[in-house]
């Protein structure tokens, strides 16, 4: 393997890190309040649908983004309203937004456009644009630093750059904020927080909104930016891998980067090489898939330290009368 | 309290009912909005799938695939574990169907199928006992992991498929065709005999009957037994069965591998009885749609038979409405996350105006 390819590996681990990225740090906000959410998948699936549509009909991938982020917003409130309001069992909420971002997305997609369950291809401004990052030219030649900055950092969509800032804002609003604070104890213990004089419900709606935030720029980044429109299942369990991580993490957003990082390097190299020769035994492509979901079967199962989620998580909380 | 709640009847049958109209009524929105007619579309569904013996031909075979994956859901409910991974443990029973029609050379249907049956629920118990084993003994959340055992199940099967099991020659990931010496009887090779016509084309055949039974003896399982006892106790309140000395490491593994076997044996309809061969949607979901009957017929072994009725023929209905009409197939996909949504997740919401509705009439009485 010689540095070209290296560098081409880490350049798409970023690339295709990104929509997990977003996910994992969404479902963080969702279950640190004690709200489990296994409907990433579906949010970033209706996500991508409405913003690949409308960056179609309008020609601009911020509008798009802006349309793929109410989607998904509105799928949240959904969850928010079966498991927050009425006390209903949020597993089987998630899976039903699932199926409903499933069929929504391919029998929409049909009706508007007719091309078999997709939008029609993005063309130039319907798609997030390459940015490159200020002297990315100038810097290509230094040795090391200069194929690191101007290859693999630089040249990515601007939601890339978006991803990364948000793991830092997500640290600090969570542990430096007041906010923070009590979106972590609602998922701990809601009672002392009832207790404390603040809403329980409302905190864990705005979580609830916060992470259909981000899975819709997470979604809105898969058609828009990493793909050119929008296919049928194009999440491709990305939202199940983004869940992966978010474990893998432990529930901490720092981690969770690195998580999708590697789940990211993964999914790089699995396209890269699709079988991976190691010299005594050649891995087949579908091991290097299945590998995100081996490795979070074992630190589920407590081998590489023990996975605890928030105490609260997946329980209604019922206001004591 | 007590009082204030609806009385049980009205809780098994009016709750669902009421949800499921709910879900219909959107999924006609659905319609509407998309630009067909909703009315249109039941005429062509009902037509398709219950208007000739070749419809029902399809409505019960699909209907055999979300009865067993449907009672598979429903024990885990029983026991409060929420088995999401009756679609892998079917693609794995899948496998063991194969397997064990391939190398082993069968005289006839009947030794195949009991073979078929023994593999597919062990290949199917298997799958799920690492997930229940992690839940029973090192609490990994059994919702995790069984997605988990999905995907893995799918790379396994792909590697299996493209690589191992594919005969020499051929291109797409599939076995070969088992022999048709074991070609299960279908419901046209039954029912000719006495008499009833019935048309040859539809696959439904004597897995059927298999999975009828098989919801019979859940029955007997659950409400006869003591180890059905245990399973509800657990599910009811899990300290409860702790101090009666029931062991939660037992029911857990107990519950999952019955559950995993179900879901397993569910291959032996859509493998030996659909294409005669393992290709890699052989499973179509069922495992999935197995949640929303479960729902529907609130885990009880009796009250899955209607609801799995009602999505074999909403599945082939929506095969015919996909030929028929521009809505395509994934409109049942909507109408199952529907009927997902307000059986499983807002049933309260449905619960709570029936329950107040209950008590104003029966505090003016």
């Amino acid at each position: 393997m010689d540095l070209g390819t290296v560098v081409q590996i880490l350049d798409s681990t970023l690339r295709l890190a990104t929509p997990l990225l977003f996910a994992c740090l969404a479902g963080l906000f969702s279950e640190r309040a004690g709200i489990f959410d296994i409907g990433l998948e579906g949010k970033l699936l209706i996500s991508a649908f409405f913003s690949a549509a409308y960056a179609h009909y309008t020609g601009s991938a911020w509008i798009g983004l802006g349309v793929g982020i109410l989607a998904a917003v509105v799928f949240s409130l959904i969850h928010g309203i079966a498991s927050i309001t009425f006390r209903g069992n949020q597993l089987i909420s998630g899976v039903a937004l699932n199926f409903l971002a499933a069929g929504m997305t391919v029998v929409i997609a049909q009706s508007w456009f007719a091309q078999g369950g997709r939008t029609p291809s993005l063309l130039g401004e319907a798609r997030f644009q390459r940015l490159d990052l200020p002297f990315a030219q100038a810097l290509a030649d230094v040795p090391v630093l200069g194929p690191v900055y101007s290859q693999i950092l630089s040249g990515h969509s601007v939601l890339v750059y978006l991803g990364l800032l948000t793991v830092p804002a997500t640290w600090w609003l969570l542990y430096r904020s007041r906010f923070g604070l009590r979106l972590r104890a609602v998922g701990e213990n809601p009672a002392a927080v009832d207790t404390a004089g603040v809403s329980v419900v409302r905190l864990r709606y705005m979580a609830v909104i916060i992470c259909g935030v981000l899975c819709g720029i997470g979604g809105a980044y898969l058609a828009t930016s990493l793909s050119a429109g929008f296919v049928k299942d194009m999440s491709a369990g990305r939202g199940f891998i983004a869940l992966a991580a978010l474990i893998f993490a432990k529930w901490r957003p720092w981690h969770a980067l690195g998580a999708v990082l590697l789940f990211g390097m993964l999914e790089a190299i699995a396209n890269r090489f699709p079988s991976l020769d190691l010299g005594l035994i050649t891995l087949p492509g579908q091991f290097m898939s299945a590998l995100p979901y081996i490795l979070t079967v074992v630190i589920l199962a407590g081998f590489v330290g023990k996975a605890i989620p928030p105490r609260a998580g997946g329980e209604p909380y019922v206001k004591e009368r | 309290m007590s009082a204030r709640r609806l009385p049980h009847w009205a809780d098994v049958t009016l709750v669902p009912l009421i949800s499921l109209v709910i879900a219909f009524a959107i999924s006609a929105l659905v319609i509407l909005a998309i630009g067909e007619d909703p009315w249109e579309a039941t005429r062509l569904m009902v037509q398709g799938a219950l208007g000739s013996t070749y419809g029902w031909g399809y409505t019960l075979y699909y209907t055999t695939n979300f009865l067993l994956t449907g009672l598979a859901v429903s024990i885990a409910f029983q026991a409060r574990l929420f088995n999401i991974g009756g679609e892998g443990q079917a693609m794995l029973g899948g496998l063991g169907v194969a397997l064990v029609l391939l190398f082993v050379p069968w005289p006839n249907w009947w030794t195949a199928i009991v073979a078929a049956l023994f593999a597919s629920a062990l290949f199917g118990a298997a799958w799920a006992a690492i997930p229940g084993y992690l839940q029973a003994k090192r609490g990994s959340h059994i919702v995790i992991t069984t997605i988990m055992f999905n995907f893995i199940a799918f790379s396994l099967l792909n590697y299996l498929l493209s690589h191992v099991l594919r005969p020499q020659g051929s291109m797409d990931p599939a076995t070969a065709r088992f022999p048709n010496t074991i070609r299960l009887p279908r419901l046209a090779d039954i029912l000719e005999p006495i008499g009833i016509e019935f048309s040859r084309s539809g696959p439904a055949n004597v897995m059927l009957f298999v999975a009828l039974l098989a919801c019979f003896l859940a029955w007997v399982m659950l409400w006869r037994t003591r180890l059905g006892f245990s399973i509800r106790a657990f599910g009811q309140s899990e300290p409860a069965a702790h101090y009666a000395g029931i062991s939660s490491v037992r029911i857990i593994m107990l519950a999952m591998l019955i559950s995993g076997a179900l879901a397993g044996m569910m291959a032996v309809n859509s493998v030996m009885g659909g294409p005669q061969r393992l290709v890699m949607n052989a499973v179509e979901g069922a495992g999935f749609i197995g949640i929303a009957v479960a729902l529907m017929g609130r885990s009880h072994p009796f009250g899955i038979i209607p609801a799995a009725l009602l999505f074999g023929f909403l599945f082939q209905g929506g095969s015919e409405l996909a030929i028929e009409t521009s809505i395509p197939r994934e409109m049942i996909v909507i109408i199952q996350a529907l009927v997902i949504l307000f059986t499983g997740a807002l049933d309260n919401m449905v619960r709570a105006p029936l329950t107040a509705a209950y008590v104003a009439i029966r505090g003016r009485r």
